[in-house]
C-alpha cells in the first residue's frame, strides 16, 4: 500500500512530522516499509510558455527560444529537446535555479545567449524519461512555482501490511488508523447522493448469495469516456502506484484507493438483460481484461448477464464487457464478495489482482452504496452524463456477522503482564471506533464492519497492547519453577559426534536436502526418489535418500577449487519411501552422520610421509565415534562403493551403516581422480553409549605370549579374532591382532595373521602350565575353524 | 712448598686439564691407585720415626682428601661438559610446524545454534525436534492457518509429488504442534531445524534454519516474551546494551503478535549501510500463542497463556561473524567454512 503523505493529510493532519508520523504507524503494526520524497530538492524553476521557435544559427540540433516564464520579461532559451514547439507549455528553470546536480547561469550556447533552462522530467529528478521536455497541461498558470503547481512537496508513504489489516488498504482506513492512534479527528470527503436523472437501470440478482450477499449497481449513461482525467486525481494515482488509463477506470481505482471498495465498471451498451452473480456452467471459460482466457473453478463466482459470463467476481473484468474510448452509458459495480469466496483464486491462476488482494482480506460490507455514490459522483464531475437509480440486491443472511465479543481486563492484563484499568481499555476502545456495553471491567464489544480480524479476546487484547503501546510495556525476566532438566546418560549429545569428528580434521558442511536425481540412482541406486511437485530447480528435484551424494558434490566443488585434501562430514535428515513410515506414514525420515575423506592423510608438512587416506583410515574413524561401542564389519555390496572395498556396519547385530571407498565408476564419472573414503551412519545408533562398568584391576603380573596363524588369504581377520576370543579360558584379557604378513616364508595363497594373548588372573600368579593350556586350547580352535596352522 | 704440597697442585692440574672421564680415571690410579704417589706415601710412614708418623700421615690424609675431592669435582665436571654437548647435539628447531593431523570445525550455522541451545538451555528449555516432511495438518491447519487463509501465501511451499497434503514444513513450528501433542504444560522448548520455501536468490535460499521457542505456563506474559528475548540478545552477542523494539505484527499462530528489531550490532543503532540507516534490523517474529493453537492440541486456553517466538540462525550468524551472503553457507567451500573452526 503506497499513498502520498498529502492525500491522508487531507483527512487527518496530527501535529506530527513525516517521520513522527511514520515512526507512529510502524509502531502500531501498520509498519512503514519506505518514506520517501516525490521529488528531489531544487529551486527556482516555473511553469513557462514557449512563445517562439527558431533554429539556432550555428547548430542543427539545437533551437532558440522565446520563453514567458511570467518574469515580466520574454527570456531567450537555447533548448535543444526534440518535442519543443511554440505555444506548449514546460517547466523552466530560471537563472540562479539549483536543479539537482547543476546550477543554472546565464551563458552562451554555441554563440548564442542563454537564461535559464526548459526540463526534462530526468532533469528534475522526477522519472528517468529524458525523451523531451515535460510537457505541462495547456491550462498550467505560468510563471507560478512548479513545485507548488505539481505538488511537489510530497512524500510517499509505503506501507508493509499485514494479512489481517485490509481495513488499511485505504486512505480511510489508514487516517482512521492514524485518529485513533492520534486523537486528531477524522474529515472524510462529504458523499452527497447523485441526483437520478431517467430510469435507467438494471436487474441484479443473487444466484450465489454466499460468495455475494450484497451488490449495488447503477447506469450512467451520456457519458463522454475521453474526458481527460484531472491532474490532481491522476497525480495521486500515480503517487499510489497505479497507472492513469482513462477518467472511468482512473475514477474506479481513486474510489477504490481513497475508501477500500474495489469498483468495475462494465460497458452497459454489451450487456443484455439483467445482471446475475453465479457460478459457472461446466466448461465455462471467460476472456479477462489481462488478456488471458481462462476456465473459473466451480467455486468461483462469476458477474454474468443473461447471455454469458462478464467478469470474475471481485477478482478481475472480462474483456468483451470492457469500457473503451466508444463508451457511452456505463453499468457501474459496486459490491461486497465474501473473503472465502475470493481467496486462493487468483492465485491459482497466476495473478493478483487490486481487487481481489482487497475482497480475499475483507472489505466494509457496510459501504458498498457509498462507494457507489463516490464514484457516480465523480464521473458525472468528470465525464459528465446522468445517473440511472441504484439497484441494489442484498441477502442480510450471509453478510458477515460481528459477534459480540467479551474483553475481560484482567485477563488482557495477565497476557500483556501489565496494569491498564477499565478507564484506560474504555478509552482506547473508544478511539477505535468498537461500539460496547461495559460492566465493571469486563467490556462486550462489537466490532465495526470493516474490522475482520476481530473475533476472540485475544484480538481486542492485541487491540489494546498497539495502542497503548508495545513499547510501554516492560522487559521482565521471568520466574519459573527450576527444575532440572533429565540428562540421560546412556544416549549422548549429536554436539559431541560433532566435535569429535571435527577434532579429528572433518570440517561440517550444510548441504541441500533435495538433490539430483542421478544422486539417487549412482549413490543408492533409489529408482522410487522422493520427489517434490514444484521444485526450485530441475538439479534439486528429489529428496536425498543418502548424505553421500552431497558429500561427493563437495569434494567435487574442492577439487575444482584447487583443493586437494577434503574431509568432511554432514548430518541431517534424509527420506526414504517406506510402507509403514514413522511420524508421517509411507516416509522414514532418519537422521544420519556422514563423511568423505579424500586426498593425504594429513595436510602437506615437512615431517610425513604424503600417504593416501585409505578404507583403514576412514574406519579408525569409524571405530572411534561408536567407542566404546564395538562394531562388526561385514562385506557389502553396496551401489556407490566398491565391492571389495566396502563393509556394512553391525552394531548389535543390526546394520547400522556403511563405509568404503567409492565406487570406481563414479570416481570415473565426477573426475574425482582418486577413490575418496565415505561412511554414513544412523544418527540413532550412534547416540547410544553404554554406562562405564567396573571390573577388577588384577594385582598378579600379565603373562604375553604371541601367536602367528597362517590361513587362507580370503580368511576374515575380525572372524580369527572373535573365535581366539571366543575359545580362550577367561583369564585371557585381550587378544590384540599386531601384524599381517604375506610373502617370504608363506606360501602364496595363504597370509599369517600375528596374535598378541595378554593373559592375567585377578586371583593369583597364572602357571606356566595354565598359559600353555590356553594358548594349545585357542590354537586348536583356529584349527578347527578357520583351518590356521602355527606358523613355524 | 713442601712435596706434598707438590702433589696435590700436580694432580688438580692435571686433572683439570682432562676432559675426558677414561683418561680421569687414569689419571686417577697415577695419584690413588694402588700403587698411586698419595698410596706409595702412605706406604712409606712406616718407615718413619714414630714421632714423626702422626703429623706426616695427616698430611698426607689431607693431601689425599684434596685430590679426591678435585677428582669428584673433575668429574662432575667432565658429566656435565658432557650433557651440556649431548642437549646442545639434541636441540630441535623449535619453530617447526607441528606434525601429524590438523583439525577442522563446525559448519557456521550449527555453531551458532549450538550456542543459541546452550543459552536456552541455561534457563530450562529443552530441545525439541520433529520430521521435515510434514503435513499439512501440522504445518498449517493446526496453527490456526486453514486452507486459503491469506497467510498461506506468505510461505511458499514446497510440495510432494503424488503425495496430497504433505509438504516440506516452511517453519519449525510443527514441531512446537507435535511436543505439545505430547507433553502437558509447563512446557519450556526450542525447536530448531532446517526449513524450506520455494524462494531462491541473493538473500533467500529455499532451505535454511529456524529456531522457534515456546513457553507455556500458568503465568507467562508479554512481558516475560520481552524480558526473555531481549535477554536472549544481549548475551547471544554479548553486548549488554543491546536494545530491542518490539511491534505488532501479524502471524496466524499468535495474538497478539510482534515482530522483534534489535538495535543494529554493527552500528550500535547509529545507523549504518547493513541497517539501512534505520539503527535497527529484523530479527525475530513473536507472539502470545494463539488460543486456537492451544485449543487444537487440548490444551485449556484459559489456564495456561505461552509465548513463541521464531528467528533465523542463518541470518544470526551472518550478523554475528559479518558473513554477507548467505549462500556461503550451503556451498561447502572449505576456504569459507574453514574459517569457522
Amino acid at each position: 500500500m503506497q499513498f502520498p503523505e498529502h492525500w491522508l493529510r487531507e483527512f487527518v493532519n496530527p501535529p506530527l512530522t513525516s517521520a513522527e508520523l511514520a515512526h507512529s504507524l510502524t509502531m502500531a503494526g501498520l509498519e512503514v516499509e519506505a518514506l520517501q520524497n516525490v521529488a528531489p530538492a531544487f529551486g527556482g524553476v516555473v511553469v513557462a510558455q514557449v512563445l517562439a521557435v527558431d533554429k539556432h544559427p550555428d547548430a542543427d540540433k539545437l533551437k532558440l527560444c522565446r520563453v514567458d516564464g511570467g518574469q515580466g520579461e520574454t527570456l531567450q532559451i537555447v533548448c535543444g529537446a526534440p518535442n519543443v514547439s511554440a505555444g506548449m507549455k514546460v517547466p523552466c528553470a530560471l537563472v540562479g535555479a539549483e536543479l539537482p546536480g547543476i546550477k543554472i547561469k546565464a551563458a552562451k550556447v554555441r554563440g548564442v545567449e542563454s537564461f535559464g533552462m526548459l526540463c526534462s522530467a530526468r532533469e528534475l529528478g522526477l522519472s528517468e524519461d529524458h525523451s523531451g521536455l515535460l510537457a505541462l497541461p495547456d491550462d498550467a498558470p505560468v510563471g507560478v512555482d512548479i513545485r507548488s503547481y505539481l505538488a511537489l512537496d510530497d512524500k510517499l508513504f509505503t506501507l508493509k501490511l499485514t494479512p489481517n489489516r485490509a481495513d488499511c488498504l485505504s486512505l480511510k482506513g489508514v487516517a482512521r488508523e492514524v485518529g485513533a492512534l492520534t486523537g486528531v479527528p477524522v474529515v472524510l470527503p462529504e458523499i452527497r447522493e447523485a441526483a437520478v436523472a431517467g430510469d435507467r437501470r438494471r436487474e441484479v440478482v443473487l444466484d450465489a448469495p454466499a460468495a455475494c450477499p450484497r451488490y449495488c449497481g447503477r447506469v450512467v449513461t451520456g457519458i463522454d469516456a475521453k474526458a481527460p482525467t484531472p491532474g490532481w486525481m491522476r497525480r495521486r494515482l500515480e503517487r499510489s502506484g497505479i497507472r492513469s488509463i482513462s477518467a472511468v477506470v482512473d475514477v474506479t481505482n481513486y474510489v477504490m484507493l481513497e475508501l477500500g471498495q474495489p469498483l468495475h465498471a462494465f460497458d452497459n451498451a454489451r450487456l443484455h438483460g439483467a445482471v446475475h452473480v453465479r457460478f459457472p456452467a461446466p466448461g465455462e471459460q471467460l476472456l479477462l481484461l489481462n488478456g488471458q482466457t481462462v476456465e473459473p473453478s466451480a467455486d468461483t463466482a462469476l458477474i454474468a448477464d443473461e447471455k454469458r459470463a462478464l467478469a470474475m467476481a471481485g477478482i478481475m473484468g472480462g474483456e468483451e464487457s470492457g469500457i473503451g474510448d466508444a463508451t457511452a452509458e456505463l453499468f457501474l459495480e459496486s459490491a461486497f464478495f465474501a473473503p472465502g469466496a475470493v481467496a486462493g483464486k487468483a492465485r491459482a491462476l497466476g495473478f493478483s489482482s487490486d481487487a481481489s488482494y482487497r475482497f480475499e482480506r475483507g472489505v466494509d460490507f457496510a459501504t458498498t452504496r457509498e462507494a457507489l455514490e463516490r464514484a457516480t459522483q465523480l464521473i458525472l464531475d468528470i465525464c459528465g452524463g446522468h445517473a440511472g437509480p441504484v439497484t441494489e440486491a442484498i441477502d442480510c443472511s450471509h453478510l458477515p456477522k460481528r459477534e459480540a465479543v467479551r474483553l475481560r481486563v484482567a485477563r488482557a492484563e495477565k497476557i500483556l503482564g501489565i496494569r491498564l484499568g477499565g478507564e484506560v481499555a474504555a478509552r482506547l476502545l473508544k478511539g477505535l471506533d468498537f461500539s460496547f456495553t461495559r460492566e465493571g471491567d469486563t467490556f462486550i464489544v462489537t466490532p465495526p464492519s470493516h474490522r475482520f480480524d476481530i473475533a476472540i479476546e485475544e484480538d481486542l487484547v492485541e487491540e489494546l497492547a498497539r495502542l497503548h503501546g508495545y513499547d510501554n510495556i516492560p522487559a521482565r525476566l521471568p520466574q519459573g519453577l527450576l527444575a532440572i532438566l533429565p540428562q540421560n546418560e546412556q544416549s549422548r549429545s549429536i554436539w559431541r559426534l560433532r566435535r569429535l569428528l571435527a577434532a579429528r580434521d572433518y570440517q561440517e558442511v550444510v548441504n541441500y536436502s533435495f538433490v539430483e536425481v542421478a544422486w539417487e540412482q549412482d549413490f543408492s541406486a533409489n529408482r522410487e526418489p522422493v520427489v517434490l511437485a514444484n521444485p526450485i530447480a530441475s538439479q534439486m528435484g528429489v529428496m536425498r535418500s543418502s548424505l553421500i551424494g552431497g558429500l561427493v558434490a563437495n569434494l567435487v566443488n574442492n577439487l575444482n577449487r584447487r583443493t586437494e585434501r577434503v574431509r568432511v562430514f554432514e548430518t541431517g535428515r534424509c527420506f526414504l519411501r517406506d510402507s509403514q513410515g514413522d511420524q508421517i506414514a509411507g516416509f522414514l525420515q532418519p537422521k544420519r552422520i556422514a563423511a568423505l575423506a579424500a586426498g593425504p592423510t594429513a595436510p602437506e608438512q615437512w615431517g610425513l610421509a604424503m600417504r593416501h587416506t585409505d578404507f583403514f583410515d576412514v574406519k579408525a574413524d569409524v571405530e572411534a565415534l561408536l567407542a566404546p561401542l564395538l562394531a562388526r564389519f561385514e562385506r557389502l555390496d553396496h551401489p556407490a562403493l566398491h565391492p571389495g572395498r566396502s563393509a556394512s556396519v553391525v552394531l548389535h547385530g543390526r546394520v547400522v551403516g556403511l563405509i568404503g571407498e567409492l565406487h570406481p565408476q563414479w570416481v570415473q564419472k565426477y573426475e574425482l581422480g582418486a577413490a575418496p573414503v565415505v561412511f554414513e551412519l544412523d544418527l540413532d545408533a550412534v547416540l547410544q553409549q553404554p554406562l562405564p562398568k567396573y571390573r577388577e584391576v588384577s594385582r598378579f603380573p600379565a603373562v604375553v605370549r604371541d601367536l602367528a596363524l597362517v590361513v587362507d588369504q580370503e580368511q576374515p581377520a575380525q572372524d580369527m579374532l572373535e573365535g581366539l576370543i571366543a575359545a580362550a579360558p577367561v583369564f585371557v584379557r585381550e587378544v590384540v591382532l599386531f601384524d599381517v604378513y604375506h610373502g617370504k616364508g608363506v606360501e602364496p595363497n595363504k597370509k599369517s595373521l600375528a596374535f598378541r594373548v595378554v593373559m592375567q588372573d585377578t586371583e593369583k600368579t597364572l602357571s606356566d602350565g595354565e598359559v600353555d593350556a590356553a594358548l594349545v586350547v585357542m590354537i586348536e580352535a583356529a584349527a578347527q575353524k578357520f583351518a590356521a596352522k602355527l606358523r613355524s | 712448598m713442601s712435596d706434598i704440597e707438590q702433589l696435590v697442585l700436580q694432580a688438580t692440574t692435571e686433572f683439570a686439564g682432562i676432559g675426558d672421564a677414561a683418561a680421569l680415571e687414569q689419571a686417577k690410579a697415577r695419584y690413588l691407585g694402588k700403587s698411586g704417589s698419595v698410596t706409595e706415601l702412605l706406604k712409606s710412614l712406616g718407615k718413619l720415626a714414630p714421632e714423626e708418623r702422626k703429623s706426616a700421615g695427616a698430611a698426607i690424609n689431607s693431601a689425599k682428601e684434596q685430590i679426591e675431592a678435585a677428582l669428584i669435582a673433575r668429574r662432575e665436571g667432565i658429566r656435565y661438559a658432557a650433557l651440556e654437548a649431548q642437549l646442545k647435539a639434541e636441540a630441535l628447531d623449535i619453530t617447526l610446524p607441528g606434525r601429524g593431523l590438523s583439525t577442522s570445525g563446525l559448519h557456521p550455522v550449527t555453531r551458532t545454534l549450538e550456542r543459541i541451545e546452550a543459552l536456552f538451555r541455561s534457563i530450562g528449555f529443552d530441545v525439541a525436534d520433529g520430521p521435515e516432511i510434514e503435513d499439512d495438518f501440522h504445518n498449517f491447519t493446526a496453527l490456526n492457518t486453514p486452507e486459503n487463509h491469506p497467510a498461506r501465501s506468505m510461505h511458499d511451499t514446497f510440495y510432494l509429488e503424488n503425495a496430497p497434503g504433505l509438504l516440506l514444513r516452511t517453519h519449525t513450528s510443527p514441531i512446537q504442534v507435535r511436543y505439545m501433542e505430547t507433553h502437558k504444560p509447563p512446557i519450556r522448548i526450542i525447536a530448531p531445524g532446517r526449513v524450506y520455501r520455494v524462494d531462491s536468490d541473493a538473500t533467500h535460499s529455499p532451505m535454511f534454519h529456524q529456531v522457534e521457542g515456546l513457553w507455556i505456563d500458568e503465568d507467562v506474559s508479554f512481558a516475560d516474551l520481552k524480558g526473555v528475548f531481549t535477554d536472549f540478545l544481549r548475551n547471544f552477542f554479548e553486548k549488554p546494551d543491546l536494545r530491542t523494539r518490539f511491534r505488532p505484527s501479524f502471524f496466524p499462530f499468535t495474538e497478539p503478535s510482534a515482530e522483534i528489531d534489535m538495535s543494529c550490532v554493527f552500528c550500535d543503532g547509529n545507523g549504518c549501510r547493513v541497517c539501512s540507516h534505520t539503527g535497527w534490523l529484523e530479527i525475530a517474529g513473536s507472539g502470545m500463542v494463539h488460543p486456537n493453537v492451544l485449543k487444537h492440541v487440548g490444551i485449556d486456553s484459559e489456564k495456561y497463556i505461552g509465548f513463541a517466538f521464531g528467528m533465523g540462525p542463518d541470518r544470526l550468524t551472518m550478523l554475528r561473524y559479518g558473513v554477507n551472503d548467505l549462500r556461503l553457507f550451503f556451498d561447502g567451500d572449505l576456504r569459507f567454512l574453514s574459517q569457522f573452526r
